[in-house]
C-alpha cells in the first residue's frame, strides 16, 4: 500500500441511498482467488444492459464522467456483505476518494485498508458538490495532512478521520507488521489462558 | 454502575492499548470460508507469514458449492476458489470441513453446531454474517479479507469499542410470528441503518423464551441494521443448547465454565449508549416489498405510496424499488404473486426452521406455478431432518430437497431465480439481483415461505387453520 498525502482528481456523483456492496460488485465476480481485475465488473449490473452493452442512463457511463477517481455518494453507502471485492473494484476502476454522509461499518473499514479514503461529510456538503458535479468537469482537492477537502469554486472544508487511520494512510504501513511488534504482548495474553481456560 | 455483557467481553480480550488507537482485541475463533480468503492466504505467502493459531481457526465451502451434485462443479473459476481453500487449509494446518464432510454447512450454522461458537468468545469470519455466533452471547462480528488475513497473521484485530445499543422486546408474540418477523419488523421499524456504529444486545422476555434457533435468526440480521454485531446474554438455553457438543468443555469442566459463563450476562444497571423498547404483541408476519431489508411491511399491510414519503431521497428510493419489483404503490402485499420459493441460508436452515416449514407443507402442495427450494444449512440439519422424515413431507408436497449450502441466498452456484420473477425467500438480503440479475426477492420467514409456495401469493400463516397446517 502506498502513502496517502495530497490527492487531487476529477469527482463524479452516484446520487443514490444505501448503495450495497452486491451492486458495488456482483456476486457472480466474487470466485477470483487474486486482488486485481475487479474494476471491469464494478457496479455491474448497473454499467451494462442485459445484452452486456453499456448502460447509456448510468452514471459513470456519461462521456463527462469517464477518467473520475473522487466518488460522491449518499447516505449508508457499501451496506450489506463484507466482502472486500467492493473496495477492490472501486480502485481497479481509478477510485481513490469515496464521500459520502454515511457509510456501512465495514465497507469504511476495508477503503482503509487499502489506500482509498472514505470521507464522511454533512448531508449539505454531500449536497453541494452532487449540484457542483453535474458541471464536469469538476475538480476537488483533498488534502489527508490537514484534514480537508476543497475545489476551485472556494468550497473548503475539514473532514473527521481517526488519528491511526490517517497515519496508517499517510505513512502507508503495513498493519500486520505493526501488530507483529506487539508480539510479545499477544503471547503474554495467550500464557495468562486467554479467556476461559 | 454495572456492565453490559458487551462491556465485560471486551474488556476480557484487550491484549494492547494506547491513546489514540484502536484497541488490539483477541480473536478466540476464526471461521473461514472460500470466497474471502484467498487473497489473504497469498498475502501471509508474499511475506512469508505463519498462521498464529490454526487450532482457533477453522474452514469450510459453503458460497459456491452446489446443491444439487455436489461433485458436479461445471464453474472452473469456482472450483479452483474451493481447491484453493483445501490447498491453503492443508498447507498452513487448518481444520477444513471440505465438500465430502459431515459437517460441512453453511459457516454460520456448523460454528455453533460443532460447539465451537461458545459465549464470552470473540468471534470472526469474512463474512457480514458472522453476528449469528452472538446468539451465544459473544461478540461475533464480519471482517473483509484484509482482516481475515491480519487475524491469520496474528489472532488479534484492531478495533475501537462500538457504541452500545440495548434493544428490548416483552411481550408474547402472536400466532405465526416468528423470531425473523421480529427482525423483519425492527428493520421496519427502524430502518436499514438504525444499528451503524453499534453492538446491539437483545434483551426481554420475548428474546428469553426464544430457543437458540430463534435467537441465531434475529442476531443474524444485525447486520442489515448496520449493527456489525447482535448478541443475546446466555442462560439455561444457551448451556444445554452447548452441552455435548463436539468442541464444548467436557464433564467436569462443562459445569466450571458455565459458572464462568453465568458471570457475563449484563448486569440489571448496565447502561448503554441508545435502548429501543419493543411491544411483541405488535408484530405481524412480515414480507419484504422493496430492494431493501427495511422496505419490509406486515402480511396484511400495503406497500407504501409516494405522498407517504418524508424527503426526496426516499421518494427516490421508493419509486426505484418500485420499478425494480415490478410492484405498484399502494399494492396489497397479499395479492403479490410468487413464482420461486427458497427456504434455507444462514438465517433460517436451522431444524426448527424446517420443522416450521414443513408444518405447513405436510399434506399440501406446492403450487403448480412455484418452484420450491429446501436447502438445509448443514450436512447435520440434513441428516437430522431426513431421521424426522421432514424430507419426505417436503418432496411429497413438490419442494425439491437439496444438500446443504448458502446456495440461492446469494446465488453463487446455479440456484438462480431468473430475471422479473419472485421469490419468496427465508434469507436476509432483498438487494438487486442478489438472487439473480433482475430476480425479486421478498424477505419472509420459513412458514411464509412454504405458506407462500402453496399458494402462490403471500398469505397470512397465522390466520390458515388448523386443517391448512396440519
Ligand atoms: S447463507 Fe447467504 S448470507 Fe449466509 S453466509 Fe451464505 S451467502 Fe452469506
Amino acid at each position: 500500500m502506498s502513502g496517502f498525502k495530497v490527492f487531487e482528481g476529477k469527482a463524479v456523483a452516484l446520487d443514490r441511498a444505501n448503495v450495497d456492496t452486491d451492486q458495488i460488485i456482483p456476486k457472480q465476480f466474487l470466485k477470483r482467488i487474486e486482488k486485481t481485475g475487479f474494476g471491469q465488473y464494478l457496479f455491474y449490473d448497473w454499467r451494462f444492459l442485459k445484452n452486456g452493452e453499456l448502460n447509456p442512463d448510468f452514471e459513470l457511463n456519461q462521456p463527462e464522467n469517464q477518467n473520475a477517481s473522487i466518488l460522491i455518494a449518499n447516505e449508508n453507502f457499501g451496506c450489506g456483505s463484507s466482502r472486500e471485492h467492493a473496495p477492490w473494484a472501486l480502485l481497479d476502476y481509478g477510485f481513490r476518494v469515496v464521500i459520502a454522509p454515511s457509510f456501512a461499518d465495514i465497507f469504511h473499514q476495508n477503503c482503509l485498508k487499502n489506500g482509498m479514503l472514505p470521507i464522511k461529510l454533512q448531508t449539505e456538503e454531500v449536497n453541494y458538490l452532487f449540484l457542483k458535479a453535474k458541471e464536469q468537469p469538476y475538480q476537488l482537492k483533498v488534502d489527508l495532512e490537514n484534514e480537508t477537502i476543497s475545489d476551485n469554486n472556494g468550497f473548503l472544508t475539514a473532514f473527521p478521520i481517526n488519528g491511526y487511520w490517517k497515519s496508517m494512510l499517510l505513512n502507508g504501513w503495513d498493519e500486520i507488521e505493526i501488530t507483529l511488534q506487539l508480539e510479545e504482548k499477544i503471547s503474554e495474553f495467550e500464557k495468562s489462558g486467554g479467556v476461559f481456560s | 454502575m454495572g456492565k453490559s455483557i458487551i462491556d465485560k467481553i471486551w474488556e476480557k480480550h484487550v491484549v494492547h492499548q494506547e491513546e489514540g488507537k484502536p484497541d488490539l482485541l483477541y480473536i478466540d475463533l476464526h471461521l473461514v470460508h472460500e470466497v474471502t480468503s484467498p487473497q489473504a492466504f497469498s498475502g501471509l505467502r508474499m511475506k512469508n507469514r505463519k498462521v498464529r493459531r490454526p487450532d482457533k481457526t477453522f474452514a469450510t465451502v459453503d458460497h459456491n458449492i452446489p446443491t444439487d451434485n455436489r461433485y458436479e462443479i461445471n464453474d472452473s473459476v469456482a472450483l479452483n476458489q474451493m481447491t484453493t481453500l483445501e490447498k491453503n487449509c492443508s498447507e498452513f494446518g487448518i481444520q477444513l470441513a471440505g465438500i465430502d464432510s459431515p459437517d460441512q454447512g453453511i459457516v454460520h450454522v456448523i460454528g455453533p453446531e460443532l460447539g465451537l461458537t461458545q459465549p464470552g468468545m470473540t468471534i470472526v469470519c469474512g463474512d457480514s454474517h458472522t453476528s449469528t455466533h452472538g446468539a451465544f452471547g459473544s461478540i461475533a462480528f464480519g471482517i473483509g479479507t484484509s482482516e481475515v488475513e491480519h487475524v491469520l497473521a496474528t489472532q488479534t484485530i484492531w478495533r475501537i469499542k462500538p457504541k452500545t445499543l440495548k434493544l428490548e422486546i416483552n411481550g408474547s408474540l402472536r400466532k405465526g410470528v416468528t423470531a425473523k418477523d421480529v427482525i423483519l419488523y425492527i428493520l421496519a421499524k427502524y430502518g436499514i441503518d438504525f444499528g451503524t456504529g453499534h453492538v446491539v444486545e437483545y434483551c426481554g422476555d420475548t428474546i428469553r423464551r426464544m430457543s437458540m434457533e430463534e435467537r441465531m435468526t434475529i442476531c443474524n440480521m444485525s447486520i442489515e441494521g448496520g449493527a456489525r454485531a447482535g448478541l443475546v446474554s446466555p442462560d439455561e438455553t444457551t448451556f444445554s443448547y452447548i452441552k455435548g457438543r463436539r468442541y464444548a468443555p467436557k464433564d467436569e469442566d462443562f459445569s466450571l465454565t458455565v459458572k464462568k459463563w453465568e458471570e457475563l450476562a449484563s448486569d440489571d444497571d448496565a447502561s448503554y449508549d441508545r435502548e429501543i423498547c419493543i411491544d411483541a404483541n405488535d408484530i405481524a408476519p412480515m414480507v419484504s416489498w422493496g430492494t431493501n431489508p427495511s422496505m419490509t411491511g406486515k402480511i396484511n399491510e400495503k406497500i407504501p405510496t409516494i405522498n407517504d414519503c418524508s424527503s426526496e431521497l426516499e421518494k427516490k428510493s421508493l419509486e426505484r424499488a418500485l420499478a425494480y419489483m415490478g410492484l405498484q404503490e399502494g399494492q396489497k402485499i397479499e395479492d403479490i404473486r410468487i413464482q420461486h420459493v427458497f427456504i434455507g441460508s444462514c438465517t433460517n436452515s436451522r431444524i426448527e426452521d424446517l420443522r416450521q416449514a414443513a408444518s405447513i407443507a405436510r399434506g399440501n402442495k406446492v403450487h403448480p406455478t412455484v418452484r420450491a427450494l429446501v436447502v438445509p444449512g448443514s450436512q447435520a440439519v440434513k441428516k437430522l431432518s431426513e431421521s424426522e422424515g421432514l424430507d419426505v413431507i417436503f418432496k411429497q408436497a413438490g419442494f425439491e430437497w437439496r444438500d446443504s449450502g448458502c446456495s440461492m441466498c446469494l446465488s453463487m452456484n446455479n440456484d438462480i431465480v431468473p430475471s422479473g420473477e419472485h421469490c419468496a425467500s427465508t434469507s436476509n438480503r432483498n438487494f438487486e439481483g442478489r438472487q439473480g440479475f433482475g430476480a425479486r426477492t421478498h424477505l419472509v420467514s420459513p412458514a411464509m415461505a412454504a405458506a407462500a409456495a402453496v399458494y402462490g401469493r403471500f398469505v397470512d400463516v397465522g390466520a390458515m387453520s388448523a386443517a391448512e397446517t396440519v
